[in-house]
């Protein structure tokens, strides 16, 4: 670019012109904006989402109280205490998540060997009050109830995969 | 009726605001108390019938000088408690300069009057086909046109020497070049060499910026870090 | 004295106020409206669009907002001049509008500094930032005050500069005369450049982007704004808003030719004037929206160059060059009176 070229862009502010010129035309593009609450974006099976416990098609809990997922919880989120139930399965007594502690890095799911803890699709899950982001065990399962459908779909989906 | 209310009421807001200024423990609150007095005076001013005086006196003393008197207080953090300190001491001499002011005021609107009429007349006389600023243009730049260029200059010179007195070169200070930043270019900053592997790029020569002044050539300059280190098995001189 | 012909003065004083002051708070409500779709628009995005058709009711939702909050008054913060900062920003913005002449001699009040008190007004902007940054008692409102005092100072300058070019070429300090001498041309052709320093000059005044330092979110939190909250954060939003509009409706009377239509026959003779007037502003709103859409915040010393080392110089030249020419072909206007 000349001199002169370049004195005169600055003089005539070609570049501040430029810049107007293009916002201006990207005042009627196409916008890319979702309607959030009455459209959602298209979302992975991996979503990593609330957390629920799943129960095997006969209503039995999966979770066996092994604790791994407990172990491997990098917020120190979880929190179980097991003891033999009257038939003599080993099950949990208390199975507690505190999402406000939670990560969701999804690794509790990684480490469960029967599927039994997972994180769902659902992450409109706000509360009005701390209290109600500790999940127990009751909460975990009804979660796992609500959801059953999507995450036997998702596992499956994300089955070829693993 | 109610130019005179309103001149009592800018009258004493404007005394009261100026005794609050020489009173005032805060010092930000003295200077808005001055604000508030030059906005009474203004007006004052307007009442008088002189709006082009008011409105440049809040454009000029409230719009930005007062602007400024206000950075620098605040920025300086003033004790007031250590500038009062002088008060007993001064306050004489304070009281006699207040004083002769005074007299000369009295004198001067006494006087004015009886020895000279036609000023009075000139300073009391509302011209009635002209608005006021067409008058004091007029004035300005005819009667007085020497006096006000003098005190352009005067004002000028104090600017000047305001910035000569602050100005600091440093010869060391790297400063903003825009022309030069906006007129860089790709060929002027980035050169594409292509370099064979092993080959260190101190050999073709592109170690700098191609515009900076001429430096020692690179063999020189490995020479020289040779001799004056000793051996050093992981350098190998174009790092 | 009491009289009814003082009490009808004043219902009428009042009225004329209220004709001036609601379209102008309406404009000012529906201007951070118009501001947020605009910027959505030319950023891809939808803006708001839920309160109401086309979210049109987004600043009574905002309005009602703002009245409920809380009030928040630091300890540490000068309770008189921190509540005093924003009234006087909001009521600053709202006095300059009496001088402002939307149609043939439709102002409330038709005085003859009109240009000298838009001035004197707009200088004083400053005063309602510099308190609220000052009395909030924090570092950060503190150095947005002083960010903004010092950005202010150096505008007016040019501005006054400017300014002084269109009074050479009416003759005039009187707003309506002003307007009435574009009858010909308007001023932003012969005085193109100055009407450019001029618009960018409103947006350092105004303290818009790319000038809005004082309030520099990214580097000083909200600035001289940060300790405020409900209202009394409205008033300065709202005073904000009214100031675009003040200096939109400034730019308008100074080269836009205020009410006249852009050419004097027929198809645009038709349009009434305080219509013309309106779209005028409106237009300037538009270009204080779209610059901001578009640049990025400047630095602290460039604009301090800018104000000083480009337009002073710049505007200075063009002063003695308008005068110039004025006075080599016999054009200078007669002072009315």
């Amino acid at each position: 670019m000349s001199r002169l070229d370049r004195a005169a862009r600055s003089l005539f502010l070609g570049e501040l012109l430029a810049g107007m010129r293009l916002t201006f035309k990207s005042l009627f593009k196409p916008k890319v904006t979702i309607n959030y609450p009455y459209e959602k974006g298209p979302m992975s099976p991996r979503f990593r989402g609330e957390h629920a416990l799943r129960r095997y098609p006969n209503g039995e809990e999966r979770c066996i109280a092994c604790k791994l997922c407990e172990a491997i919880c990098p917020a120190l989120a979880i929190t179980i205490e097991a003891e033999p139930r009257e038939d003599g399965s080993r099950r949990t007594t208390r199975y507690d998540i505190d999402m406000t502690k939670c990560i969701y890095c999804g690794l509790c799911e990684e480490a469960c060997p029967v599927d039994a803890i997972v994180e769902g699709p659902n992450f409109e899950f706000s509360t009005e009050t701390r209290e109600e982001l500790m999940y127990n065990k009751d909460k975990l399962l009804a979660n796992g109830d609500r959801w059953e459908p999507m995450l036997a779909k998702r596992l499956e989906l994300d089955a070829p995969y693993r | 009726m109610l130019a005179s209310a309103l001149f009592w009421v800018f009258a004493i807001l404007l005394i009261v605001s100026a005794a609050l200024v020489i009173s005032a423990r805060n010092p930000v609150h003295a200077v808005l108390f001055l604000i508030l007095g030059f906005f009474n005076a203004a007006g004052l001013f307007l009442l008088a019938g002189a709006e082009f005086l008011a409105m440049i006196l809040v454009v000029v003393y409230v719009g930005a000088v007062a602007v400024l008197f206000l950075f620098v207080v605040m920025m300086l953090d003033v004790s007031f408690t250590q500038v009062r300190e002088g008060l007993q001491r001064y306050a004489p001499v304070g009281t006699a300069i207040g004083i002769v002011l005074l007299v000369e005021l009295v004198m001067t609107l006494g006087g004015l009057g009886a020895a000279m009429p036609q000023a009075a007349a000139g300073l009391t006389a509302t011209p009635t086909h002209l608005s006021n600023t067409t008058a004091l243009g007029l004035l300005l730049y005819t009667h007085y046109v020497l006096a006000f260029q003098l005190s352009g200059l005067v004002l000028l010179v104090a600017m000047i020497g305001a910035i000569v007195l602050t100005l600091r070169e440093k010869p060391r200070a790297r400063r903003q070049s825009v022309a030069r930043q906006t007129s860089r270019e790709v060929a002027d900053t980035l050169q594409l060499v292509n370099v064979r592997p092993g080959q260190s790029i101190a050999e073709l020569g592109v170690l700098r910026p191609l515009e900076t002044p001429p430096i020692p050539s690179i063999p020189d300059l490995i020479g020289a870090t040779a001799s004056a280190l000793p051996a050093d098995p992981t350098r190998d001189g174009s790092a | 004295m009491i009289t009814t012909d003082n009490l009808v003065t004043l219902a009428l004083t009042v009225l004329e106020a209220l004709a001036i002051l609601v379209p102008v708070l309406i404009c000012v409500a529906y201007a951070t409206y118009a501001e947020r779709r605009v910027l959505a628009a030319m950023q891809w995005r939808k803006g708001p669009n839920v309160v109401g058709p086309f979210g049109l009711l987004q600043p009574f939702a905002d309005a009602a907002k703002m009245l409920l909050k809380e009030t928040i008054i630091p300890t540490g913060a000068n309770r008189v001049l921190f509540l005093a900062g924003p009234m006087l920003t909001f009521i600053l913005a709202m006095v300059a509008w009496a001088v402002i002449p939307v149609n043939n001699h439709w102002a409330i009040a038709d005085i003859n500094v009109g240009v000298l008190y838009l001035f004197a007004i707009s200088s004083l902007g400053v005063y309602g930032i510099i308190i609220a940054g000052w009395a909030s008692n924090s570092k950060y409102a503190f150095l947005g005050a002083l960010r903004s005092a010092a950005q202010m100072v150096s505008y007016e300058v040019s501005m006054g500069f400017v300014i002084v070019c269109v009074l050479l070429c009416v003759g005039s300090l009187n707003l309506n005369a002003i307007v009435l001498a574009q009858r010909h041309v308007w001023f932003c052709l012969p005085l193109f450049p100055m009407f450019i320093i001029f618009f960018i000059s409103t947006l350092a005044e105004t303290g818009r982007a790319p000038f809005d330092l004082p309030e520099g979110e990214s580097e000083i939190v909200a600035g001289f704004f940060v300790e405020y909250s409900s209202m009394s954060f409205g008033l300065f939003f709202l005073g904000e808003y009214a100031n675009m509009f003040l200096m939109s409706s400034l730019t308008t009377i100074l080269f836009l030719g205020g009410w006249l239509p852009p050419l004097p026959f027929a198809p645009f003779t038709w349009v009434p004037g305080p219509l013309w007037f309106l779209l005028k502003v409106f237009f300037c709103i538009f270009m204080f929206f779209w610059v901001r859409a578009t640049f990025p915040r400047y630095r602290y010393d460039q604009l301090m160059r800018l104000g000083w080392k480009v337009f002073l110089p710049t505007s200075l030249v063009w002063l003695v060059l308008t005068a110039s020419v004025l006075y080599g072909f016999h054009l200078l206007p007669h002072a009315q009176v």
